[in-house]
């Protein structure tokens, strides 16, 4: 196949989408999820199709876009710049119909995989380890927001170029090896890290009491092993809020 | 701490959980010792903060899963403790607790602004047939403005009613602060090794990788 250079976008409507995706949630509901927010992020590019923003050309498309679509809201601008080189392409609407409706499960489940359940524990054990090592609020804050938005703003802005780049080929991105080897890699580097972090952090906590901290250690391992083995779907704030509430009672009444 | 200004910071941060920017200042590591920085003490922000970030490591936002919402809870969380600094003992447990009833009733308010947010859509669905942006816009705003409007009530009645049922309670406290704070951590921590071994259990060499970090943090402190 013949590669096709995308028509130009102006990078200050780019802009302007990039900032509207962050929003792309804004209007989530259990009926169209976060089918508003991706009309609502298109609507900037969509104003260069035929007649501009007063054309029946336009109109179709936002109508077509405000519809059922979920995905997770980091990869939605892949989706975002997909839809926006489509309908700039003139595809055909049924096309970008079967388009829409294909990509969100691979565009959910990838981002779950890789930003929910990868970057952001990886994000937290890294705070957690720096909280460990004696760094003080400000450290801590700092590091954990600017490593997990280093993240975050990087795999947007890409997101909505490759979309872009990419229009209805949209999964020869997913396809690439880099989303099957990133959450191996990070899973392997939370597996490390969280045996450090988490000892340290509560050493921190703690303090110097050496009993104490053998206790607390003892408990987290106890917990971890009986949960690890009991339970195959955690849920764990549940459990929180029940001990912290019958310690809380054991401590004040009885 | 004035309720005003910390259901302010409750608005933003419980807005990020989901509405806008998702930039993860509502994770209880950061919102709680920035409201702890607002009620003068961001060191003891930072320690409920981490207490919080350990349970809330199991609380990943799985698209439409319900779950609680750590922004605003946090805010409940870093005030108490931050403002309870001359209490010495009983706080910590307390500000734990109370964030961790604020999460529940604040994952519960979310579904009521997501419903909320369908009927405006079913409403507008006409408008959003003919393909009108406004009518769009409009629906985003009003999303926006109806989750930050959430976090803003959550977080100012959680600390209307908390704050002196907190105080009230610390005096019959019976128990030494080093025994709190170890069972506290404990408990927490061991909830977020077990979070993370099940997010990590079904990569290759996890096992292995694991087992070598805990013997390097052992050693570490030893």
């Amino acid at each position: 196949m013949v590669p096709v250079s995308p028509p130009a976008l102006p990078w200050s409507t780019r802009v302007v989408m990039m900032l509207r995706l962050f929003a792309v949630q804004g209007a989530w509901n259990y009926e169209t999820m976060i089918g508003n927010g991706i009309a609502f992020a298109l609507e900037p590019a969509l104003r260069y199709l035929p007649d501009g923003r007063d054309g029946p050309a336009y109109r179709a498309a936002v109508a077509r876009h405000s519809g059922y679509f979920n995905a997770h809201p980091y990869l939605a601008s892949l989706a975002v710049g997909a839809l926006a080189r489509a309908e700039l392409d003139r595809v055909d609407p049924a096309l970008i119909e079967r388009m829409r409706s294909a990509c969100c499960g691979p565009l959910g489940s990838t981002g779950d995989r890789l930003i929910w359940a990868g970057w952001l524990p990886l994000c937290s054990l890294m705070a957690l380890f720096a909280f460990g090592l004696g760094l003080g609020p400000l450290g801590v804050v700092v590091l954990f927001l600017g490593t997990y938005n280093l993240g975050h703003v990087l795999v947007r802005f890409w997101a909505i170029d490759a979309g872009w780049r990419e229009g209805l080929r949209l999964a020869s991105v997913l396809a690439t090896p880099a989303f099957r080897q990133a959450p191996v890699l990070i899973g392997r580097i939370m597996a490390l890290l969280a045996g450090v972090a988490v000892p340290l952090a509560v050493a921190r906590v703690v303090g110097a009491d050496r009993v104490a901290l053998v206790s607390a250690l003892g408990v987290a391992l106890c917990w971890t092993i009986g949960t690890a083995l009991v339970s195959r779907r955690l849920d764990g704030w549940r459990a929180a809020l029940a001990a912290v509430a019958a310690y809380v009672l054991y401590s004040t009444v009885l | 701490m004035d309720l005003l200004p910390a259901a302010l910071l409750g608005a933003i941060l419980g807005l990020d959980v989901v509405g806008f920017p998702q930039a993860m200042i509502s994770r209880p590591l950061v919102a709680a010792t920035v409201a702890g920085a607002f009620a003068g003490d961001p060191e003891r922000g930072l320690i409920i903060g981490v207490v919080l970030e350990m349970i809330a490591l199991g609380t990943l936002p799985f698209g439409a899963s319900r779950y609680p919402e750590w922004g605003s809870a946090s805010v409940v969380g870093g005030v108490l403790y931050a403002q309870g600094a001359s209490a010495p003992v009983g706080q910590l447990a307390l500000a734990v607790l109370a964030a961790l009833l604020t999460a529940w009733a604040s994952g519960e308010s979310m579904v009521l602004v997501r419903q909320w947010n369908a009927r405006l859509a079913h409403g507008a669905q006409t408008a959003l047939a003919a393909g009108d942006a406004a009518a769009i816009r409009r629906l985003q705003l009003l999303g926006l403005t109806a989750d930050a409007a959430r976090g803003a009530i959550v977080t100012f009645l959680a600390l209307l009613l908390l704050t002196p049922a907190v105080a009230a309670i610390v005096p019959r406290w019976s128990g030494s602060p080093m025994t709190e704070r170890t069972v506290l951590i404990g408990l927490t921590a061991a909830l977020g090794a077990a979070t993370i071994w099940m997010l990590v259990r079904g990569t290759s060499a996890a096992r292995g990788l694991a087992v070598f970090g805990i013997a390097l943090g052992v050693t570490w402190f030893l």
